[in-house]
């Protein structure tokens, strides 16, 4: 596994209380595959995110427990100079907004020229060169004249095209894709996609992809996990999951999503709101918007598990998993 | 870009006539200029008489700015009244008070943006805490009394230096009066430098160069400082003629016979030339010093355009 993730959790410690934005959170993905990581906004998959990364703001972020193995070693136990030697370098991150995660004052030239001369101990030039290939592999026209530009003079689509090179600058074995195409046209957003899939294949990295659109995760993804208040609640290869929700939020999840064929019906819309991280309800947390929850989804929390569909790689935490498994949405 | 540096030169002339204008007229109603060549004694009409008709003065105020004016584009300032060459006198003054002001703005640059780097990364700690406090109080209390505090502890309690600066006032003898002449400024660049610094700290592009797996310093330095430094470089260079003008109390403080001391010397003896040459030429050092920060602003930040 190139990188799990085990048992992961952290707190936010604020005036007002502990905020638990990750409790409890496990998932892996392998050299070559995309894993995506599903959820409403709170529900800690970017937290995770930055904690793997090592780039959360501590305080008032404090990772409280669990493991995160990269290439079997876990991070938590490295000084933090070698923590920074493996940021950009074997793992990189995109970022949601481009134009405020790029940096105004600097050229787009010396900031991906950066990656080059800090890790590499490239001279400027060799890294300004560097630079231009990178932008012509993301397809930026005329690459070797917008060098010299910043972040200001491109389009959306461009400025997150400067992202993912920024991120594949250094041929990193993993990437973590925070929600890459939220604030992009819908028109760019599809090929920003194609082209991080495709660049992936190419280097064969491990992708994890931090979304709300379950339209992106069909395309791209190998397998999903879902999260809810800080827990993985359901994770599946990507074409299961689809067919048949073993988790009542991921059915409303799915269940949400506008249909050519359900045309002139009222949209259904998971009731309630995504609990409070202060204060998350006592046993499952999402038993108060459940359709399905009885007596101990209000006292137990639910186990994470396996669902026998024979090849062991689903699991949800749900206790009746089976019975939304059984029922079908059509 | 040179558009937009013709245009804002030619918006000089109106604010360059209008501030000599209202000088001019200052000095002017600020008494009679004559009353004090006679020493402690009135002059008697005749000789008053023949100096007005020598200086100008029996001519109408409108008459006598045209003709100074006139004469300060070919570079006379004039002759103030025991007959010194008033550029003689600015020659010998402004070296003097250029050098004091390079002092104050180089403390200002070095401690003041070091001190409000610290503080903003360090938000809310002790050393933030007592930076504040500090600069408060050095806000509060006025460059005289800081002035005199340190001449007399440092110069005559102590020793470290002297009191008073000699004609030639080095760079070395200046560093006290240097301080002393910056610390206000010094507090308020400290104070802008770590809002500035605190509040970009959690921007997305510091989140992305430490993503990035940039050395802290390098973070910090060419990520985080050079987009906080935006707001503290308007001020510092606005600050250049604020202090080339406001050193009258600190060069009085360390007798320091720069701009400041001989303007000072020019109101008291009621001496007109002195006062106007000397402030027309502070103008234009305010109108130049305000222009060079708003071209360096572009410098700073690439989507600012002039056009």
């Amino acid at each position: 596994m190139l990188l799990e993730v085990r048992d992961l959790h952290v707190e936010f410690r604020t005036r007002d209380g502990v905020a638990k934005a990750v409790n409890g959170v496990t998932y892996g993905v392998d050299a070559g595959e995309t894993l995506a990581v599903l959820g409403e906004s709170g529900s800690g998959k970017s937290v995770t995110a930055q904690a793997v990364m090592g780039i959360l703001d501590t305080p008032p972020g404090k990772i409280t427990g669990g493991e995160i193995l990269f290439q079997g070693e876990d991070l938590l136990t490295f000084k933090e100079e070698d923590r920074r030697k493996v940021r950009g370098a074997q793992m990189a991150m995109i970022f949601q907004d481009a134009l405020s995660s790029l940096n105004p004052v600097l050229s787009v030239g010396d900031q991906l020229g950066e990656m080059f001369t800090v890790h590499r101990g490239m001279s400027r030039k060799d890294a300004r060169t560097k630079a231009i290939e990178l932008m012509e592999r993301v397809r930026i026209p005329a690459a070797a004249q917008r060098v010299r530009d910043y972040p200001h003079q491109f389009s959306g689509g461009m400025r997150q095209r400067i992202m993912i090179a920024m991120a594949l600058a250094l041929e990193p074995a993993l990437i973590i894709a925070d929600e890459p195409t939220t604030a992009l046209d819908v028109t760019v957003q599809a090929q920003v996609m194609d082209l991080l899939a495709e660049l992936r294949r190419e280097l064969d990295m491990g992708l994890i992809l931090i979304t709300h659109d379950l339209g992106v995760v069909a395309d791209v993804a190998d397998k999903i996990a879902v999260m809810y208040a800080g827990r993985i609640v359901e994770s599946a290869p990507v074409h299961d999951i689809y067919k048949a929700p073993a988790h009542p939020y991921t059915k409303g999840l799915l269940e949400s999503i506008p249909r050519l064929d359900q045309k002139g019906r009222e949209l259904y819309a998971i009731k309630g709101l995504p609990p409070n991280l202060m204060n998350i309800p006592p046993g499952c947390a999402f038993n108060p918007r459940c359709p399905m929850a009885q007596d101990i989804c209000r006292t137990d929390v639910p186990p994470l598990y396996e669902v026998d569909t024979g090849d062991g790689t689903r699991r949800s935490a749900c206790f009746y998993w089976r019975e939304t498994l059984d029922a079908r949405t059509d | 870009m040179g558009r937009y540096v013709i245009r804002r030169l030619l918006q000089m002339i109106p604010v360059f006539i209008g501030a000599t204008l209202l000088i001019f007229l200052m000095v002017n109603v600020m008494g009679d200029p004559i009353a004090g060549l006679c020493g402690d004694r009135q002059c008697d009409p005749a000789t008053a008489a023949q100096l007005r008709k020598e200086f100008g003065l029996d001519k109408p105020v409108w008459q006598q700015y045209l003709t100074y004016m006139g004469n300060v584009f070919t570079g006379d300032f004039g002759t103030a009244f025991n007959g010194q060459k008033v550029t003689e006198l600015m020659s010998t003054a402004f070296p003097v008070t250029i050098r004091l002001t390079i002092v104050a703005i180089l403390f200002e640059i070095v401690i003041g943006i070091t001190l409000g780097v610290v503080t903003g990364l360090r938000r809310g700690r002790p050393v933030d805490t007592g930076a504040l406090v500090v600069t408060l109080v050095v806000i509060s209390v006025p460059t005289f009394v800081t002035g005199l505090l340190l001449q007399l502890l440092l110069g005559v309690e102590w020793g470290w230096i002297k009191p008073s600066v000699s004609t030639e006032a080095t760079f070395g003898e200046l560093i006290v009066p240097g301080l002393v002449l910056a610390s206000v400024s010094l507090a308020y660049v400290t104070r802008l430098t770590r809002t500035s610094i605190a509040e970009n700290r959690r921007s997305d592009y510091v989140r992305t160069a430490v993503a990035k797996g940039l050395p802290r310093r390098r973070v910090i330095t060419r990520h985080l400082l050079r987009n906080s430094l935006i707001p503290v470089v308007t001020f510092i260079g606005t600050d250049i003629g604020a202090l080339m003008g406001g050193a009258i109390v600190t060069e009085r403080i360390f007798n320091i016979h720069g701009v400041g001391y001989q303007l000072y010397q020019g109101i008291l003896r009621q001496n007109t030339q002195t006062v106007v040459g000397f402030v027309t030429v502070l103008v234009l050092v305010f109108l130049v010093a305000n222009l060079l920060v708003d071209l360096l602003y572009a410098v700073l930040d690439p989507r600012i355009r002039y056009a």
